[in-house]
Order: C-alpha cells, then structure tokens, then sequence
C-alpha cells in the first residue's frame, strides 16, 4: 500500500522542485527546449507510473462492484 | 460568403444536429439531463473531461502564451499531469460518496458533507462567478476565430451572437448527452488540426524543430525557458501546484464526474489522461512558430498568433477547418460551464430558499436559465477589453478556494465544521478579490521579501489565509458544540 504512494509522489518532485534544476534552453533534445524536454519526460513517467499504482492498488481486483 | 466560413458553419450545423439526436428517446428529468443518467463508460468521461480541458483557452491562449511569453507557458502541461495523479485517490471518493446520496452538482456535495444547505448557497455562488468569466472567454475566443476566418467580412460581434445562440439552444435541447457527442467530434478533429499545425508549420517555415528552437534562442536568448523574475522557477512551482489543486474544482468539471459508470472509470483515465496532455506540444510549437514569421502581436493581441500564421500560410478551405476546430472548442466547454452553472443556480440557491419548488419546477428553471447566463455572459464579453485573462486567473484562484474544505471531507474524521468551511471559503475568496482588485502581488504587498517569495502566485497567500482561518474556527466551533452537549 506504502509504494503506491511514494511512486505518486515522484512526478509532484519531479516538477515542483526539480523544475529549477532544468531551466535552460540548451541542450535542445528531440527538437525541444531542455525545460520542455524535462517536462515532457515527467508527463511520460507520470503515465507510466500510474500504469504501475493501477496494477499494484488491491481496489481494482475485486471487479467492477465500487 | 468563402470556403472557411461555408466549412465553420457547416460543422456548427453538424453539431446542433448531434446535440437533437442524442436527446432522442430519452426521458429527460433532471438527472438525465445533467448527469447522463450516470452510465457513461471510460470513454465516454475521459472524452468529456477532455473536452472540458481542451478550451479556446488552450487552442488560442495556448499558442498565445507560447508566442507572448514563450517559457513560462509550460506550466500548463505541469499542471494537468499532477492534477491526473491526484484524481486517481480523489474523483473515486467523490464520486462514491455522490452515487449514494444522489447527488447531482457540487454545492451538493458541500450540502450534505456538512449538513448545511447555506454553505451549498456559498459554494455555487462561487462557482459561478468563477464560470462567467470563463464562459466569456470561450465566446471571446469564438468572436476572434469566425472574424478573422471569414477575412474580416463577419465582424466579432455578430460571431458573438451567432455563437450564443447555437450554445444556447442546443444545450436547452439536449443537456450532457449533446455536449458528449459533440466532445467525440471535436476531440477528433482538434487532434487532426493540432497535429498538422504544430508539426507542419515548424518544418515549413524553419526545416525542422530543433532549427526552429535555435533560431528562436538565437534571436531571444533564454526566451523558451523562465525568466529570472517574474514568472520565474518559483512563479511557475506555485502556479503548477495552486492549477492542480483547483483543476477538479470547477462546478462543470466536478459534475461531469458524477457521469461516471463506475469508480474504476477515473483510475483508468488517470492513466492516459497525461499522455492526452501532450497534444497541448503541438500547440505551443505553432506559438514558437509563429515568433520570427508573424511578429508584433502585443499583450491581448498575442492571441491571434495561431490564425494569423494560419492565414498567412493556408488557403481558405484549410483555414475553415482550423476555425471550425476552434469553434468545437469554445461550444463544448461552453455548453457544459451554461448547463452548471443554471443547474447550481436552480437547485442550490432557489431552491434553498424556495423549498416547497417540485423536482419539476427547478428542472424547468435550470432550463430557463440557460438563456439568461448566456445573456449575462454575452454582456460581459462585449464590456470586458483585455482584462480577461486577469478574470481568468481570478476565476481559478475563486474555484480553488473550495478544495481544502472538500479535502478534508474526505477524511473520515473530518476536524473541519461547516462554520469552520464557510469561514474559510469566504477568507479565501475575500482575499482573491481584494488581490485582483488592487492588482497586487506579493512583491508590492512585501518589497523586502527575497525574489523567491515574491514570484509566488498570490492565489497562494488566499489558500493559505482560507486554511488557517478554516482550521481556527473549526477549532472554536468544534469545542463551543460539544460544550453545549456535554452541557445538555
């Protein structure tokens, strides 16, 4: 139950603070700025964890009943 | 009349069409009408969420922000992707607690959370505060897009007008069933449009995303990143975590979610709901694109770089296709912000002080209203000039006044009473007034704070005030009644 949380944490440190660390333009990557690259990325791992809390979550096996 | 007017018009017809055949063979009380009958599947809600987030705000504010403001634009992505984490623990609560009590908008849930039909009284009045200006930029946005489409021969006013109208009838006509089947056309055609913009203009007009970035950087060093005060690193933090808060805030979003078949729905959205975000890219490239090919767009006129790179490049048939995508923007939100904000008005203020009203009187209320919020708005668009974004951004910092109240209801012991709640609420949204009113910012507020503080968003400083003051007296009034019942 803990790990859901602490994964859902990551993209709210991710962005909120680790934004700070990323605010340039250059390198540009996959033709974006580099802030916009950092942003983007977290959208991606957001997807990807959430994809991971559904799975791990005991509430989504037990059918459609909620 | 040319091609790009003949092709907007046509898919307005198309919409109106949708919106009376998805009525049909339905039985319309108000349930039906506002909530779908709750049967709406993962698709169904993810498309009408979508649709709510997609506005004239993103297709036109969007590549506006990227073309005006260039890096600080990129909150608009930050904030959607924490919202969406946030909805997988929060929409399945509320919705749960909705499903059992009935409940059909969100002075509702404030109404039997705390028991209290007044501060349901309170938190649609601020709802619909907050909705007016938004549906005034939805009409604004139209008013830009069918003017410029047709060359300046429709003048914005008449838009205006054309526009009103068409939201009007077909959401008295047909409620949520309309708005969802006009939400699958217009998802499908912005994707299309969107797409071929932001990936077509970049390499038309610079050869390439990458070149177009370095020219850009070349000729406004540091202009796609944020600058160091202002909107700054901090500004941009504060902003992300305050939209995200607020984000399910808004009356029609909230009722939208009561659409849901079944919790599951949101946790699955809460999956590709990010990824659904990125479109929003292609967006703010056509924005960049549009920095060295159109330039000297100043302060509100910023917004009209999308459709004047559109201009410049496209024959007029194509140009209709882009304005019809705009116009799906504004007519699908607007149609759902008219439906809450009539419904919160007939159910949760008449009806608290008119309680003998029948289930049928306020169905037909809600009903007569719609033309008459839309006339407001309509007047207010015509009045409002260039202060729209600030009524925006006020109607945001308004809606996320009522999330720590609603937070806290949640919880299973919940320390918050409904004095404690109102008192909070108003504190919050005093602030945000007195803030919008006299245009301050911590900065003037506080000259001496360091940088970091001052590019905060002040919607912060209402949030925190709305807390402590809801805390206090939760507090004073939680100890003063259970007094009187030891007393008794």
């Amino acid at each position: 139950m803990k790990l859901i949380y602490i994964l859902a944490a990551l993209p709210f440190i991710g962005i909120l603070f680790g934004i700070q660390f990323a605010n340039k333009v250059t390198p540009i990557i996959f033709g974006m700025p580099f802030i916009l690259a950092y942003i983007v990325m977290w959208v991606l791992l957001t997807s990807v964890i959430m994809a991971i809390v559904y799975r791990l979550d005991p509430t989504n096996k037990d059918g459609d009943t909620e | 009349m040319n091609a790009s007017l003949i092709i907007i018009f046509g898919v307005l017809l198309i919409c109106i069409v949708l919106g009376i055949l998805a009525q049909k063979g339905k039985d319309m009380d108000l349930e039906q009408w506002t909530v779908g009958g709750r049967g709406f599947g993962t698709i169904f809600v993810f498309l009408l969420m979508a649709g709510e987030i997609y506005t004239t705000f993103t297709f036109l504010g969007g590549s506006g922000w990227a073309y005006g403001k260039g890096g600080p634009t990129f909150y608009i992505i930050g904030y959607g992707c924490l919202a969406y984490i946030m909805s997988y623990w929060l929409l399945p609560a509320i919705w749960k607690y909705s499903k059992e009590h009935k409940l059909m908008s969100q002075s509702d849930f404030f109404v039997t959370k705390y028991d209290s039909p007044i501060l349901g009284v309170l938190v649609s009045l601020v709802g619909i505060v907050a909705l007016i200006p938004y549906l005034v930029l939805q009409l604004k946005g139209l008013g830009l897009i069918v003017s410029e489409a047709s060359y300046g021969t429709i003048p914005q006013s008449a838009a205006i007008w054309i526009a009103v109208i068409s939201i009007t009838v077909y959401v008295m006509i047909s409620g949520i069933h309309g708005s969802a089947w006009t939400a699958v056309l217009k998802d499908t055609v912005i994707l299309g449009v969107v797409l071929f913009l932001g990936i077509y203009l970049p390499i038309h007009y610079y050869g390439g995303f990458h070149e177009m970035f370095t020219q850009i950087e070349a000729a406004k060093p540091g202009f796609a990143a944020l600058p160091k005060t202002g909107q700054s690193v901090s500004w941009f933090s504060s902003t992300v975590l305050l939209t995200a808060l607020g984000f399910y805030m808004w009356p029609h979003t909230f009722a939208s979610m009561y659409s849901a078949q079944n919790a599951k729905v949101f946790r699955k959205n809460a999956i590709v709901m990010p990824l659904y975000q990125l479109v929003l890219l292609f967006v703010f490239f056509v924005g960049f694109a549009a920095i060295l090919k159109v330039p000297g767009l100043k302060g509100p006129e910023s917004d009209l770089a999308l459709l004047r790179l559109s201009l410049k490049t496209f024959d007029p048939w194509v140009v209709g296709v882009i304005g019809a995508a705009g116009l799906l923007t504004a007519i699908v939100p607007g149609s759902m912000i008219l439906m809450s904000a009539s419904t919160l008005f007939a159910r949760n203020v008449y009806q608290v002080f008119v309680p003998r009203a029948t289930d049928q009187q306020v169905s037909k209320l809600a009903k007569l209203l719609v033309p008459v919020i839309a006339l407001v708005s309509v007047y207010f668009t015509f009045k409002g000039g260039d202060t729209i974004v600030t009524l925006l951004l006020m109607g945001y910092s308004l809606v996320t006044q009522l999330f720590p109240a609603l937070l806290l209801s949640l919880f299973k012991n919940n320390v918050v009473t409904k004095q404690g709640a109102f008192a909070g609420i108003i504190a919050g949204v005093g602030t945000v007034a007195y803030i919008t009113i006299t245009q301050s910012t911590i900065g003037t507020l506080f000259p001496s704070l360091p940088q970091v503080i001052k590019d905060l968003n002040v919607g912060m400083i209402a949030l925190f005030i709305n807390f402590v003051v809801m805390i206090v007296v939760s507090l004073v009034t939680s100890t003063a009644s259970s007094k009187v019942k030891s007393n008794a």
